[in-house]
């Protein structure tokens, strides 16, 4: 199994998020992460899915969801030629001892504290999952009281966009 | 408001449904008359409706009418264009809407209420969804502002339907009515046939707004492709040439696309062997000599091992169905295939294939004609592929195992018999509705299929009740023609109710209920595979039991004209009695033998080179 990162051009539809969800956990597939939001036109919606799937089944859950009639483009953002961010909320148990060393992994790691209480911080920190997984172990021994994690948000390098693809037809 | 008290002239409906101009916005503005042109009529979201289904040419619906869609029913009275027909279960006005569309190729439209009127249509919606039959359901919802509150008859209809319909719509202004419906009828009706479902909240149909027609079809995500790559036409012709034993594995969607009459050439152009599936029969007729039957579990054998001994498959709109593979990874091992579907996602689900090919079958064929052609003009001396070898192992199988049956152990009257003689004293003209079970695969293999659209059943479902409303909704599409069903006796206990319905509404379809008195085939697995032990399939309904129900004294109770058949030698004169009366509907109880089981087949989960002829008899084949 390997993880394949799709990106959804979609009508901003009722039950659009059903339709797809629905189609995954019909066919039998997994979705390791998912992000949804406005896209750069109006009414329509860019959603972002990571799927774990070897590649002959991404092929039928990608014909599958170009069937839904609100889906107008999906595309596989191959790692190298694309951006990969995922943006984490983390609550970190901290003491008088352990605050500064807190506040120097957040430096190391591009990290900000945006909420300070005497026996916690609130960080918040963006990166590809290498960069948030290895930043959540170093915070791991102090004590990590919650996480909130967006879905992985993706974007193809270079100057062409999607929608200028679908719509130049 | 509710009426149209001075008709305008009215747009006139499109010829052909195929060909509507839904999907073409702008090109009908000449339409409008003087006195609408400045300001368009004002018509309330019920009034939308009508006319929008007038405007796509539709002219029969199936329906029964609740509280969600009073509004709509209360113009539906007021106009004469759509007739109506009122059901007894809305399960009757889905199976009567697939009838309608499978026996005519048109769209077929059922309408319920919200609620339970709509789950009920749940069934044939999804047998609609596996078979590709154009369906158009139309359901009633609670007032916008109820739904969400679980309000009285309240169901999320189009989160239940999601995952069975090609798509679906919830309407809650009557201003959306036009393109909603007219969307859902281009959708279900293009591409790989569906059904759709639109769900009009009660509000919407009691509020008003102007009529604008043609609407504007806003579908981006929707390119159903229809002509296919030259590339991949060329690459297939050219194996097609090569192959020494090709086998045209034909599917409904030849049938769906119409593409018989290029099917018919593309056979006899290339001299391959045609095998028809079980939602294809009537596709290629049964009467030439090249076509082998049909495959699968209860196929033909030389159906059956022609696709499995074969080096090059093309498939047309099949889509390798486990009943037809077996097990699939076992499926005709040396076989390369060309896949044909109008659907991408079908082509390579199962079976990878080593040309896909994307388009409608019927453009698809008639572009492989033209290729073959060349190819085999174009050829290398030597490199076409001498097919002589093949068909006479063909011949032989055909020769060594035709279709046949033994009778029955127990002296009482064959139900392979009765069917037989059916298509028989009926012809290929006819229409033929099966239920689900032995007497589905009984009158796929004994009634001759000559035509297209003649043969309807539950395929991919397996929809026990199909029969009766599927027969009347193809009587009502098609009245000139006879209609038959041949249904069980379990099958027509589950919706017998629309007997009513034909008689009410003079609709004399003919049922032959082949009475084994049992759930058949559930009972011949249990024979063959549960040693014997018959787990309640029994329905006590013909030899040596109470009979209950009666079918006779039933048929009798709806108006409808009742024979009971215990003999052979009373089957003829029913037959015939049966297709004399017309001024009534027709049910035949053919109380036959249980024991009689459906052969050839081909166990659940193993290679289909392990099909056997009859029990304890599998044929020998060539040596790998």
């Amino acid at each position: 199994m390997s993880s394949h990162v799709l990106s959804l051009l979609v009508e901003d539809k009722p039950g659009l998020l059903t339709r797809v969800a629905g189609l995954f956990a019909r066919r039998g597939f997994n979705i390791e992460s998912l992000a949804v939001g406005h896209s750069e036109i109006d009414g329509l919606s860019r959603i972002t899915i990571v799927v774990d799937v070897e590649d002959q089944p991404l092929e039928q859950v990608t014909k599958q969801l170009n069937k839904l009639i609100n889906v107008i483009k999906i595309v596989e953002l191959d790692p190298v030629q694309s951006v990969h961010r995922e943006h984490l909320l983390i609550k970190v148990r901290v003491d008088n001892t352990t605050r500064s060393q807190v506040l120097e992994a957040v430096t190391l790691f591009r990290a900000r504290v945006v909420d300070v209480a005497s026996e916690a911080l609130v960080i918040e920190v963006t990166g590809d999952s290498g960069k948030t997984q290895a930043f959540l172990r170093v915070l791991e021994p102090y004590g990590i009281k919650e996480i909130a994690q967006s879905g992985l948000l993706a974007i193809g390098r270079g100057s062409k966009s999607i929608t200028e693809r679908v719509f130049k037809n | 408001m509710t009426t149209d008290p001075s008709p305008v002239p009215t747009p006139s409906a499109p010829t052909s449904p195929a060909a509507t101009d839904a999907g073409t916005p702008g090109k009908s503005s000449s339409r409008s008359t003087p006195e609408n042109r400045s300001a368009p009529e004002v018509l309330t979201g019920s009034g939308a409706i009508l006319r929008t289904l007038k405007h796509l040419g539709v002219t029969d619906v199936f329906g029964l009418p609740g509280g969600a869609i009073i509004p709509f029913y209360d113009e539906l009275m007021a106009q004469t264009d759509i007739r109506h027909i009122l059901v007894r279960h809305e399960q009757g006005a889905g199976h009567a809407a697939e009838g309608y569309a499978s026996a005519s190729g048109r769209v077929g439209v059922a309408i319920a209420t919200s609620g339970p009127g709509a789950t009920n249509l749940v069934t044939a919606i999804a047998d609609a969804y596996m078979d590709s039959v154009p369906l158009l359901a139309i359901t009633g919802q609670v007032f916008s502002t109820l739904m969400g509150t679980d309000a009285f008859q309240e169901a999320d209809i189009v989160g239940i339907t999601m995952p069975i319909t090609k798509h679906s719509i919830l309407v809650k202004r009557p201003e959306d009515v036009p393109a909603a419906i007219a969307a859902a009828y281009h959708i279900a009706s293009t591409g790989r046939p569906g059904p759709v479902l639109v769900d009009v909240t009660k509000d919407a149909q009691q509020n008003s707004a102007p009529f604008i027609w043609p609407p504007k079809l806003d579908l981006p995500g929707y390119r159903p492709i229809t002509k296919a790559h030259g590339k991949q036409v060329q690459a297939a012709a050219q194996m097609l040439v090569e192959a020494k034993k090709p086998v045209l594995y034909v599917g409904g969607g030849v049938i769906r696309a119409g593409a018989s009459p290029e099917l018919l050439t593309l056979a006899e152009t290339t001299g391959a062997p045609v095998v028809t599936t079980l939602m294809a029969r009537g596709a290629f007729p049964d009467s030439h000599k090249q076509h082998l039957g049909m495959p699968g579990m209860h196929g033909t054998v030389p159906a059956v091992l022609a696709l499995q001994e074969s080096d090059l498959i093309i498939s047309l709109g099949a889509r390798f169905d486990d009943r037809v593979t077996g097990k699939a990874s076992e499926f005709a091992p040396n076989a390369k295939v060309v896949h044909v579907d109008v659907d991408p996602a079908e082509i390579s689900k199962i079976r990878t294939a080593d040309v896909p090919i994307v388009g409608d079958a019927k453009d698809v064929i008639a572009d492989l004609i033209v290729a073959y052609e060349a190819a085999a003009k174009g050829g290398a001396p030597g490199t076409a592929g001498d097919t002589t070898e093949w068909w006479t192992y063909l011949n032989g199988l055909l020769e060594e195992f035709p279709l046949g049956y033994t009778e029955p152990a127990d002296g009482l009257m064959s139900p392979q018999y009765v069917i037989k003689r059916i298509g028989e004293l009926t012809g290929p003209e006819a229409v033929y509705a099966a239920g689900v079970g032995q007497h589905q695969m009984w009158a796929a293999q004994f009634i001759k299929y000559e035509r297209p659209n003649a043969w309807l059943n539950s395929g991919g479902a397996g929809t026990m009740g199909y029969s009766v409303p599927a027969a009347m909704g193809a009587k009502v599409a098609e009245p000139d023609r006879v209609v038959w069903s041949i249904d069980g006796d379990g099958c027509f206990q589950m919706t017998n109710q629309e007997l009513a319905t034909c008689t009410i509404n003079n609709i004399p379809i003919k049922v032959a209920i082949i009475n084994n008195s049992s759930l058949g085939m559930v009972r011949q697995w249990q024979t063959l595979f549960y040693d014997g032990r018959h787990s309640f399939t029994d329905l006590d309904t013909g030899h040596g039991t109470k009979m209950v129900p009666d079918f006779v004294k039933l048929a009798e109770a709806y108006g409808a004209l009742g024979i009971r058949v215990t003999s052979p030698d009373q089957v003829d004169a029913a037959i015939k009695l049966a297709l004399e009366t017309n001024d009534r509907p027709v049910v035949i109880d053919f109380v036959v033998s249980r024991d009689a089981m459906v052969w050839p087949m081909v166990p659940q989960g193993v290679s289909n080179s392990y099909v056997q002829y009859a029990k304890d008899h599998a044929p020998t084949w060539e040596e790998e």
